[in-house]
């Protein structure tokens, strides 16, 4: 067992109903108690879709325990295929239903319906969401598109056609996969590439059943499609990409691999390319970005991309890099050895609070559960990755992919701080009443606040119950602006520990502060 | 579409004119209750005993509405858990007191079981006797089902305050009479009822759950019950059971219910008519005039109502009778005719009632007869708008504080919003 506040990602049944819900004609049937139908408002609140999800519940109660869930199943299963008409069908179970063992896949595909039936096995009790949506997506591609190609390699372009490819991996309720797929969309079309079926996101059986036609697969996002590229990859020998166009250079870099994988020249689309996050980051009121402390918690692909784009392309400094997603671990790993830093790998909500409120970041980017750990320390922050909340779904374009994703992200994430010639103001002249802690402030209600905890026993560095601040230090110290005061205040403790100096003075402050600098 | 009716669907129309079906029934589990109970005692904390589900699903319901640390979790089972790798109960051990150790503020804590738990047959008694044990006296240790195969939505509040009804404290032998109010209701609604009580000459009132669980009243045969609620089959039962009696009323929604429901009290208590009257009548007074506004946007409107929440019996009654609404069908998750008497047949003759579900048949019914009002969970709303109906979301009928006379004005005019949106908007 496991005990969870909140969690990240869903059971795995989430991820097929996210796979479900972006085509078209296509159903799902769930072998589910009553309950399990909440999912639906995920979709219809979160994602404000103006559907129901092509979801069947079987919501079977205790008395139909005895003994006929299983033509529960059926039934709900003929009713389905009768009322919504579907070109195939999907059937599984969610966690409950998957320990009363009914075989759902069997039972459906018994009823002999005239449409391709593709059973999902989504193991509730050791998967989670993404892994369900992946899963769900390669059984479905596996299941529909080669019953097409009969295994045969893929076409053969003729001489002079346009490269083809197909586009892999947006999905309902993804963290903005609507506008990353419009963006890249449009930098592929750019470079003279044809895009023959786009999948998940409004495909129906049938596009699938036509993906061995391309010539090659760009992947979006490799939790929800990377392991059908890869079976696309050995049944079909379709090439996929492997760079996320997220942050100036990986667009870049992901203009150069498409064009790679098509035969055709980037450097005229590179050389029109562009984006202000460059000149906005060289700008001199940037300069007080220099170094900020950034803590990084996502998906493993958002997480990663968000580390390049803080160091590289802000001059921000990476204190932490950590996922949920274990089946990514690896390249949290890899990236976190890069900015020499300890990866953070945890679905526990709690150790993530722990590793932020130790760390004392300037800014946080994460993903919504983030935003409320950040809020309770009085960090700013901004939202990277899934899971998602209705915020994360703009009306306005908002892209994280390709050039318009990078300015997006230049705007997201630099807001939340303090502007430059603000913070200068607010170091020289810490004593103007109106610069007080609790003053009105661009990071919203009372940042300073302690976080009200109700008696929590925060994880916290202990600190040498032998140390003592002076008053004039400690008076001191409410000077320096609050954002930093955390920091300067354990760097100085540190100093005066390591020095065996039992009462911190305005002189050990000064000390501390010539010692470790900014 | 016959085809379907006899493939899948179980519909019955009874003699009483209740339809009756059984389908893919779109509701909350029990578990939902969680949401309103971790907020209303205040010293309490939840622990689902369950799937990642089920922690996703309080989440989903709830999870972005609060911005306090939530005074419930999940201990999720997995793999290990089922294949008996390990002792369920030496986990759930474990868990609970890396729980209490973390929040050593909680003085009451439910160990709530889920459709997985129940599938596997976890005793969750045995283990909030062992816990308590273990644990007492600082923190007292209880247990109920939450899950989708026996609980819809509301109740899980019913299986919360039924579990509770036990460790109440006996009343003294020679206790002079008392109220007891049950049901999960606003601390503002609560303070007006305290204070219309005692003005009408019932100050020994208590109320079932009290905020903090210190607080639990003593029941005996002196007790008199009072539902605020229509979902509480079970806390009832187990009330009479202590000795209790139930006082049969309509439930305290408008002007209209809450007079009655009061007044059933009142006399439950020997208060003269008269006094009644003299007390209640500026009250009632009061809300009709607040509802006065709402009845003329809104009377003669049609609403139809899916099955949520069961107060929808109560709440039909008052769109119908004090607000002049009239209403297309009207669906329950359950019918609990004993406790709805005094409501049924206040409602206008030939209403239909639907109890339980087939969604997909009752969207149907909803789209053929074009109602001006749907109240419906959120997994239907958006869709429903989206085919040009106007929607109300029910959940929102739990989470505001609807009873009342001081809120009948507001209660309507949740149902006024939605269509006075519609009237605004030019996009």
């Amino acid at each position: 067992m496991q005990l969870s506040v909140w969690t990240y990602e869903g059971p795995p049944h989430i991820g097929a109903m996210r796979i479900a819900t972006a085509m078209r004609d296509v159903h799902y049937v769930l072998h589910a108690p009553q309950g399990d139908t909440y999912a639906d408002l995920l979709f219809t609140m979160i994602e404000r879709r103006d559907r129901r999800p092509p979801v069947t519940y079987t919501t079977f109660q205790a008395r139909d325990l005895g003994g006929d869930t299983a033509d529960l199943l059926q039934s709900a299963a003929r009713a389905a295929y009768e009322r919504f008409q579907p070109q195939a069908m999907l059937v599984g179970a969610s966690c409950t239903a998957e320990l009363i063992q009914d075989d759902p896949g069997g039972l459906a595909q018994a009823l002999r319906l005239p449409i391709p039936v593709i059973p999902l096995e989504l193991p509730a009790y050791q998967r989670k969401e993404n892994w369900g949506a992946s899963e769900t997506f390669y059984r479905i591609v596996r299941a529909l598109a080669a019953s097409s190609a009969d295994g045969s390699p893929r076409h053969e372009r003729k001489a002079g056609a346009r490269p083809v490819c197909n586009l892999l991996g947006p999905t309902a309720l993804g963290f903005r996969h609507r506008d990353d797929l419009a963006e890249v969309t449009r930098q592929v079309v750019e470079l003279g590439i044809e895009i023959n079926v786009v999948a998940p996101w409004n495909a129906t059986p049938a596009d699938l059943a036509r993906l061995p036609q391309a010539d090659f697969n760009i992947v979006l996002y490799p939790e929800i499609a990377l392991t059908a590229a890869q079976w696309l990859n050995r049944q079909f020998g379709q090439p996929y990409t492997k760079t996320i166009p997220i942050g100036v250079g990986a667009t870049r870099d992901f203009i150069r691999e498409v064009a790679g994988l098509a035969g055709v020249d980037a450097e005229p689309v590179l050389s029109r390319a562009e984006s202000r996050l460059p000149w906005y980051s060289r700008s001199v009121d940037s300069t007080y970005l220099t170094g900020k402390r950034v803590f990084i918690f996502g998906d493993a692909t958002h997480a990663v991309a968000a580390a390049r784009v803080a160091t590289q392309e802000l001059g921000f400094e990476v204190v932490g890099l950590g996922t949920y997603a274990r089946e990514f671990a690896r390249e949290i790993r890899e990236a976190a050895a890069l900015y020499g830093i300890e990866p953070l790998i945890t679905d526990d909500y709690l150790q993530v609070e722990a590793r932020v409120s130790e760390l004392r970041p300037e800014l946080v980017l994460g993903t919504q559960m983030e935003r409320h750990i950040a809020k309770r320390l009085g960090i700013p922050c901004a939202v990277i990755s899934s899971p998602t909340h209705v915020q994360d779904f703009p009306a306005r374009y908002s892209p994280q992919m390709g050039f318009e994703g990078a300015n997006v992200l230049f705007d997201t994430w630099v807001h939340p701080l303090m502007m430059g010639l603000e913070e200068h103001l607010l170091g020289m002249f810490r004593e103007d009443h109106e610069f007080a802690d609790h003053a009105p402030s661009h990071l919203g209600a009372a940042p300073a606040a302690p976080p009200q905890q109700p008696q929590l026993r925060v994880v916290e560095t202990v600190t040498s119950t032998e140390l003592a601040w002076a008053s004039d230090a400690e008076r001191e110290l409410t000077k320096i602006p609050f954002f930093v005061r955390g920091k300067a205040r354990r760097n100085t403790e540190r100093f005066a520990r390591e020095r065996n100096v039992n009462l911190i003075t305005l002189e050990t402050l000064y000390d501390a502060k010539a010692h470790f600098g900014r | 579409m016959n085809a379907h009716a006899q493939a899948c669907a179980v519909t019955s129309s009874s003699p009483d004119g209740v339809l009756r079906e059984r389908g893919q029934r779109e509701v909350f589990c029990g578990l939902t209750g969680i949401v309103w109970l971790h907020r209303k005692i205040q010293d309490a904390f939840f622990l689902v005993v369950g799937s990642r589900t089920c922690a996703h699903l309080i989440q989903s319901a709830a999870g972005v509405m609060i911005f306090a640390e939530p005074r419930f979790a999940t201990a999720i089972m997995e793999e290990r858990d089922l294949a008996g790798l390990v002792d369920a109960n030496d986990e759930l051990d474990r868990i609970v007191a890396q729980l209490l150790a973390r929040r050593p503020d909680i003085k009451l804590l439910f160990l709530v079981g889920s459709c997985p738990s129940e599938v596997i047959k976890l005793d969750l008694s045995r283990a909030a006797l062992r816990l308590s044990q273990r644990f007492s006296p600082g923190v007292r240790v209880l247990n109920y089902s939450g899950s989708g195969i026996e609980t819809t939505f509301t109740q899980g509040e019913d299986a919360c305050l039924a579990a509770l009804v036990p460790v109440l404290p006996s009343a003294d032998r020679n206790a002079r009479p008392s109220l007891l109010v049950v049901g999960a209701l606003a601390d503002v609604v609560e303070d007006q009822f305290k204070r219309t009580f005692a003005a009408l000459g019932i100050d020994n009132v208590a109320f079932l759950p009290p905020r903090r669980s210190s607080e639990l009243p003593a029941i005996g045969p002196e007790t008199r019950v009072l539902l605020a609620q229509p979902f509480l089959g079970d806390t009832a039962r187990a009330l009479e059971e202590r000795g209790c009696r139930r006082i049969s009323a309509p439930f305290p929604l408008g002007g209209e219910g809450t007079a009655l429901w009061l007044a059933a009290a009142a006399d439950a208590f020997g208060v003269s008519r008269a006094h009644v009257e003299r007390t209640l009548a500026p009250l009632k007074a009061r809300a009709e005039k607040a509802l006065a506004r709402y009845r003329a946007q809104l009377a003669g409107k049609r609403v139809f109502l899916f099955p949520d929440s069961q107060i929808e019996i109560p709440l039909a009654r008052f769109l119908a009778r004090e607000i002049g609404m009239e209403l297309v069908e009207v669906g329950t998750p359950y019918l609990h005719r004993d406790h709805l008497a005094a409501e049924l047949p206040m409602l206008p003759a030939g209403t239909l009632l639907s109890e339980g579900q087939d969604v997909e048949r009752q969207l149907d019914r909803c789209r053929e007869a074009r109602p001006d009002l749907v109240v419906c969970g959120l997994g239907l709303a958006n869709p429903l708008e989206a085919e040009g109906l106007t929607t109300k979301w029910s959940i929102e009928l739990i989470f505001t504080p609807i009873q009342g006379f001081e809120q009948a004005g507001d209660l309507a005019e949740l149902f006024a919003r939605p269509l006075l949106r519609q009237t605004r908007l030019a996009v």
